[in-house]
């Protein structure tokens, strides 16, 4: 038997449980827990420079590992910080343990120094919270968390931990707990058979079908079940936003990812579909555009581990309540030895599709002419040959983050981390550095703005102090494009607060940190600045890159239409 | 429509916030609300009514059993049921009108539980509808304050809302 102080109990419970890194800022109400991780060395603690932004440090390793990412904040002001990544997690259920040290127990509810009802403030954006209420609940609370963190519908947990929980003087019985049951709480994996043979005949029958996958397949780590599915089926796929990756996009059944600003084609056959398959995606309106208009000629197949997702939005035909990778090794099964019912119908569905390929092929955006300026389009589309497809990439939010997904193609699940559902400035930057701390041989390029970038700035501090080598793309166009983009085709251009006036000196600053920062303007300068960037994986390299202020991302759907209507460019649309 | 959904809750700190919270972050009403330790100290009953379309109800309750804190939870509307509210109200009884909230008070099976020389303090259990039409009847002779307990209810014959 082994007697350990409640901060003793939390490092040794991490080592315990696995965790390699946390990331965190000290403060007062968490100093027990911090001089515990003083006194050892299996857990690496990352100090960031805001707390937000160990937030999203974890997220951005989370996505990328599938692993829960570790958090450790003080009371008030450091929890109240946090909050906007806990939200950022919560929205694209991402896995995450944020604990946060709390005023002492007999200092609660007397407005304390540092005192913040945590667990009230982050209600709504999290999966389930705890208290500490006793130094003696540690391990097995913590287990609970991440055990809640990591399984069903995964999502951010926070566990708030009274200083006096974490005293020196006071020790308790530590044994690292290897299973904990929560009676109410039972996630379910398989689905149930019987719809999920009525989804598979409806889907041999389809004429014209459609698989629309999402998150859920790149959390539930489906993609390499839900490609064979897809293959043997011959059927089209777009993914979300989220789902990016789930299915190789340089394949030829790959639509590319749909909604707001997705795919002309992806869109334009979600609309015809007689038959929509939707995995691990929860008809977000960003996706759907006006659900009264959505879809009209189409039966909906959902499977989803969160019941709660299933016709929240838009009512379901066929409803599967199960996790992604288990009810698609149950459609492979039935589908095996079976063939499509309607071939031909599927051959003209498929001439349908290309045709609608064909009419925007090399009309998405016009490159630029020597002398202008560079489009973010083309920044995108060298970056993504300089890294030859395989980097972890990160992006900010705003028009850079469209232009990413639509250029970056992505053949692997994990490696496309955005902020989808919260759409958070800041979270690239954040990210990115957590992601490169764990996979320190891969190129983790981050997609940001100039706008965005400010929001997180202070974190090349972290990258000076742990070495950090991440790539910054920043697609600098003076202005918070996306507002803009919205204010041009909305409010007759007028521009109110979205243009960045003083805009600092980017190199210089980021050399102030000791680190390289590239400046193009040109595209004859864009070549040999990607080559100088990506020459040592391990470099913090800042790419300055003006591009055009003028630029607008299409396609994109016109408010409180149908899927199938889009402004595809300046002048065009459907 | 309204439906009663009765919920068996873990009786933790927070729990109750829960899912009060969940109503509110999520735009469902909440008519009334009741809630009570059982018999078993970990749990408490909660029944809340609410009032929305099938679509409505099924994401209520839906989203109410993805609490972690909700242990189990029965639409009381479902099946048959039985449904009980009680009501304490204090009414001005002077003169003519002593005689009068006794008479509707017998009517109604209400029962006066505390006098004096002014006002009655009637209980009376029932159904929502009973009680509303009890306040209606008491309405001109003086009502000077309601106190409610909110719904509670439970299914008939032998089903349970157990563990
Ligand atoms: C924290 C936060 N605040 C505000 C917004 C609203 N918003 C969405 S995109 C955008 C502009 C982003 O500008 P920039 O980072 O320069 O990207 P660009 O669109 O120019 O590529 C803003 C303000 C947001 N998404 N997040
Ligand atoms: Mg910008």
């Amino acid at each position: 038997m082994e007697l350990l102080s409640g901060a003793d109990m939390i490092a040794r419970f991490l080592k315990d449980e696995g965790v390699e890194r946390i990331y965190g800022y000290p403060g007062g109400a968490a100093l027990h827990i911090y001089d515990a991780l003083f006194r050892q060395d299996s857990v690496q603690h990352i100090l960031v420079r805001h707390e937000q932004a160990a937030t999203h440090a974890a997220d951005g390793y989370a996505r990328a590992s599938g692993k829960p990412g570790v958090v450790l904040v003080t009371s008030g002001p450091g929890a109240t910080n946090a909050v906007t990544g806990i939200a950022t997690a919560y929205m694209d259920s991402i896995p995450m343990v944020v604990l946060c040290g709390q005023v002492a127990s007999h200092l609660i509810g007397e407005d304390a120094f540092q005192e913040t009802d945590i667990v009230g403030v982050t209600r709504p954006v999290v999966k389930h919270s705890f208290s500490i209420r006793h130094p003696s609940e540690i391990p097995e609370v913590l287990k609970k968390a991440f055990y809640l963190a990591a399984t069903g519908r995964p999502g951010p947990v926070v566990v708030d931990i009274p200083k006096d929980m974490t005293a020196p003087t006071e020790r308790y019985e530590y044994v690292y707990p290897k299973k904990v049951k929560i009676r109410s709480y039972n996630p379910v994996t398989r689905g149930h058979s019987g719809q999920i043979k009525k989804a598979v005949d409806m889907m041999l029958k389809a004429r014209r079908p459609v698989f629309y996958t999402g998150g859920g397949i790149v959390t539930g780590r489906a993609s390499e079940a839900l490609t064979d599915l897809v293959q043997r089926l011959g059927f089209p796929i777009t993914t979300t936003l989220m789902g990016i990756g789930g299915y190789p996009q340089g394949d030829r059944q790959s639509l590319g990812w749909l909604g707001m600003h997705g795919s002309y084609e992806a869109n334009m056959a979600m609309h015809h579909a007689d038959l929509i398959v939707a995995i691990g995606a929860r008809f977000d309106d960003r996706v759907t555009n006006n659900t009264s208009k959505f879809c009209p000629t189409a039966k909906i197949v959902h499977v989803d581990i969160d019941p709660s997702s299933i016709s929240k939005t838009v009512r379901a035909d066929v409803p599967i309540v199960g996790a992604a990778g288990s009810v698609i090794d149950e459609m492979i099964s039935l589908v095996q030895g079976r063939e499509p019912a309607n071939p031909e119908a599927l051959g003209e569905w498929w001439k349908s599709i290309d045709g609608w390929r064909s009419e925007r092929e090399g009309k998405l955006y016009e490159p630029s002419k020597p002398g202008e300026a560079l489009k973010p389009q083309e920044v995108i589309e060298a970056v993504y040959r300089a890294t030859r497809g395989e980097a972890f990439v990160t992006t900010d939010v705003g028009q850079h983050q469209m232009f990413a997904a639509q250029y970056y193609k992505f053949a692997k699940p994990n490696r496309f981390i955005t902020s989808g559902g919260l759409g958070t400035m800041g979270f690239g930057f954040p990210a990115a550095m957590g992601i490169k701390l764990s996979y320190p041989q891969d190129d983790v390029v981050c997609f940001t703005g100039e706008g965005s970038f400010q929001m997180m700035m202070q974190e090349l501090s972290t990258c000076k102090q742990f070495d950090v080598g991440v790539k910054i793309v920043n697609l600098n166009n003076q202005s918070l494009g996306m507002v803009r983009q919205w204010q041009d085709l909305n409010y007759k251009s007028r521009h109110a607060h979205s243009y960045m006036e003083s805009l600092p000196d980017f190199a210089k600053l980021i050399e102030a940190y000791g680190f390289t920062a590239i400046k193009v303007t040109t595209i004859d300068e864009l070549a040999p600045a990607l080559e100088r960037a990506f020459a040592d994986t391990n470099e913090l390299v800042f790419l300055d890159i003006y591009v055009d202020p003028f630029e607008h991302v299409y396609p994109m759907q016109v408010p409180l239409g149908s899927m199938r209507d889009m402004l595809l460019s300046k002048t065009e649309r459907t | 429509m309204r439906h009663i959904i009765s919920i068996l809750l873990e009786n933790e700190p927070g729990a109750l916030s829960r899912v009060v919270g969940l109503f509110s972050q999520r735009n469902f009403n909440i008519e009334t609300l009741n809630v009570a330790p059982t018999e078993d100290p970990s749990l408490s009953r909660l029944t809340v009514t609410t009032v929305g379309d099938d679509r409505v109800i099924e994401q209520i309750t839906k989203h109410l059993n993805k609490l972690i804190d909700v242990v189990k939870l029965v639409d009381l509307t479902e099946g048959n049921h039985i449904e009980r509210e009680l009501m304490l109200v204090k009414v001005k009884a002077l003169g003519a009108a002593r005689d009068e909230v006794k008479r509707t008070a017998d009517i109604f099976r209400a029962q006066i539980v505390d006098v004096t020389p002014s006002v009655y303090t009637v209980q009376i259990t029932g159904d929502a509808g009973k009680l509303d039409a009890f306040i209606q009847a008491m309405a001109p002779i003086g009502i000077l304050e309601v106190a409610r307990t909110g719904v509670s209810g439970i299914a008939r014959g032998d089903k349970l809302l157990t563990l």
